[in-house]
């Protein structure tokens, strides 16, 4: 079960069974659905921002562990950061899970349990379905599309 | 007008041991574990007998087909259309001429969709499929929909991925110009009744084209028995290669036809002003066809017919009943399709996991299935899920792959229990 164990870490499985922000957030300035065609796994973001900031964050959605663990975790880790950090921080996401040999930052903090993903490559898009969906509703996109 | 159907001898049992033997690929661990191929639906490994009659095609007489005077392009010629004449023979068509090449069954029902149905439609006519087809046979209708105006009338699926012949005969109207319909579904394993619903289509003077993809490698078809107006599989899922299939039409209806393509090998006289085209088939065999795929195909045949269908067909059964029987004592387990006349496809979910990551945990256990919608998304919406995970058995698998599968499923509940 180690493998298996390395790709389905506690947090993951955690997140999968008690997404946190798993709700609308009222109000909310931006929002964006996702899709995984190849899938099916569905997910909506919904940000609300204010000078800047993303002042809440949420998600709903259907999709396997990976994509709703990811999304949750997303939720949790950029609450509260600016914009640009956002993006910075899906360009760093980005790299770990695809990229050999990126150690994670510290400003990744729990996302790091999600690079067990980059063994599996069919499943790197189950990881950052919820990433370009938040990319998408700060870019004032309505819909995307993971392929 | 009909034939005998086959001979049917009462099935030897397989030695699926020894064929396993056959299937080179069959022999490796994946993750550490004995593979378990239970992906068959998708695609099916290929016996020892068919690689080897491509390589030695490629090694021995390959060269390209109906135009050289020399000695390779003879025998390529001979071998390919050997090969029209075994599928013939395992269709039961009538000529070898009615079997005409193509890429597989989604180019055989686009070659249909363009050539025989669109010149008939009118704006208000109906094309009437079910509601179990796979994406190729629901998407080339609707691409002539839109074109022409005609509608796309769907016979709605019951809860056990059946349809009711009373509910299909009942949307056959005077509008009905085609009938488009699944042989065996893919995602569910559901065996349609083709043989009442043509008769019934055939009552109303409406042509049927019946989509093989998954009835032929399970089963004995004979399409004059069925009395088919176009037939068609892709030689991939038949033990056979990729990119090479099978559009089987009657001859009445292949001659009337428009070309699909244009191009070499199709005509009989070009000039500038007009071209006259090749008789049937190589008026659908535009360009230089899948020579070596199409070699490897009859050898696909060859090899099923000596290990015989029926024995097949046994084997299988039994694999679906005793996969059921596990599948349904496991707590969580949702099976869908639950047809009495079902193909060696078991569709289920569980309630403690997605079927990706059902998917991905069977794979480190050396399990391969398939997870997602099985080109089948209106089948999901049905039932309303978004992917359900799919085993599908074909002549090699056995017991103990069903019990790695068990297994693998309870390391599932273990991790997400
Ligand atoms: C029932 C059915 N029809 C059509 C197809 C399409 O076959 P191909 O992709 O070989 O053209 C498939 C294959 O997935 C199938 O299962």
């Amino acid at each position: 079960m180690s493998d298996l164990r390395e790709l389905y870490q506690e947090v993951i499985l955690d997140h999968n069974k008690r997404p946190r922000n798993y709700r609308v957030a009222e109000p909310h300035t931006h929002h964006a659905d996702g899709y995984n065609p190849l899938c099916g796994d569905k997910v909506t973001i919904y940000a609300d921002v204010e000078d800047g900031v993303v002042k809440d964050l949420s998600f709903q959605g259907d999709g396997c562990a990976i994509s709703t663990a990811s999304a949750s975790i997303l939720t949790e880790a950029i609450k509260g950061k600016t914009v640009e950090e956002a993006q910075a921080l899906f360009e760093q996401f980005h790299d770990l899970v695809t990229l050999d040999d990126v150690e994670p930052s510290p400003e990744l903090g729990k996302l790091a349990v999600l690079a067990g993903v980059k063994d599996y490559p069919n499943r790197v898009k189950c990881a950052t379905l919820a990433w370009h969906t938040l990319h998408a509703a700060l870019e004032e996109r309505e819909s995307v599309s993971t392929e | 007008m009909s034939t005998p159907t086959p001979v049917q001898t009462k099935a030897a049992k397989l030695d699926v041991e020894r064929l396993r033997q056959d299937f080179p690929i069959l022999r490796q661990e994946i993750a550490g574990k004995p593979l378990a191929y239970l992906d068959n639906a998708a695609s099916v490994q290929k016996p020892e007998a068919v690689i080897q009659a491509v390589e030695r095609c490629y090694r021995e007489y390959y060269a390209n087909i109906h135009r050289g005077v020399h000695a390779l392009s003879q025998r390529s010629t001979e071998a390919y259309e050997a090969a029209r004449a075994k599928v013939a023979d395992f269709l039961g068509a009538e000529q070898p001429a009615e079997n005409v090449f193509v890429r597989g069954t989604t180019e055989a029902i686009n070659l249909v969709a363009q050539s025989f149905v669109r010149p008939r439609l009118k704006p208000g006519d109906e094309i009437l499929i079910t509601g179990m087809e796979h994406h190729s046979n629901i998407v080339p209708w609707q691409l002539l929909r839109d074109e022409t105006g005609a509608q796309l009338n769907v016979v709605p699926l019951q809860a056990d991925g059946t349809v009711r012949l009373e509910d299909f005969e009942a949307r056959l109207n005077e509008r009905t110009r085609f009938v488009s319909v699944v042989h065996v579904s893919n995602a569910l394993g559901t065996v349609n009744p083709v043989k009442e619903m043509i008769r019934l289509a055939h009552e109303r003077g409406v042509p049927v084209l019946v989509d093989g993809a998954q009835a032929v490698p399970h089963m004995g078809v004979d399409v004059r028995d069925l009395d088919a107006d176009f037939y068609c599989f892709s030689g991939h899922k038949l033990y056979g290669p990729t990119g090479i299939g099978v559009l089987y039409g009657r001859m009445e209806h292949l001659k009337g036809m428009r070309p699909y393509q244009g191009g070499g090998d199709m005509i009989r006289y070009v000039t500038f002003e007009k071209t006259d085209f090749a008789e049937v088939p190589q008026k659908f065999e535009a360009g230089t066809p899948n020579i070596v795929g199409t070699i490897g195909l009859g050898a696909a045949i060859d090899y099923l017919q000596q290990v015989g269908l029926d024995a097949i067909a046994a084997h299988e059964a039994d694999l679906l009943d005793y996969a059921t029987r596990q599948l349904s004592a496991l707590e969580g387990v949702r099976i869908y399709g639950t047809a009495p006349e079902k193909a060696a496809v078991v569709s289920f979910t569980m309630d403690q996991a997605h079927p990706h990551d059902i998917g991905t945990i069977l794979d480190m256990n050396g399990v391969a299935i398939r997870a997602g919608h099985h080109c089948a998304q209106p089948v999901m919406d049905f039932y309303g899920v978004a992917a359900t995970a799919r085993a599908s058995f074909g002549l090699y698998n056995t017991h103990a792959e069903v019990d790695a599968l068990v297994a693998a499923l309870d390391k599932v509940r273990e991790l997400f229990g």
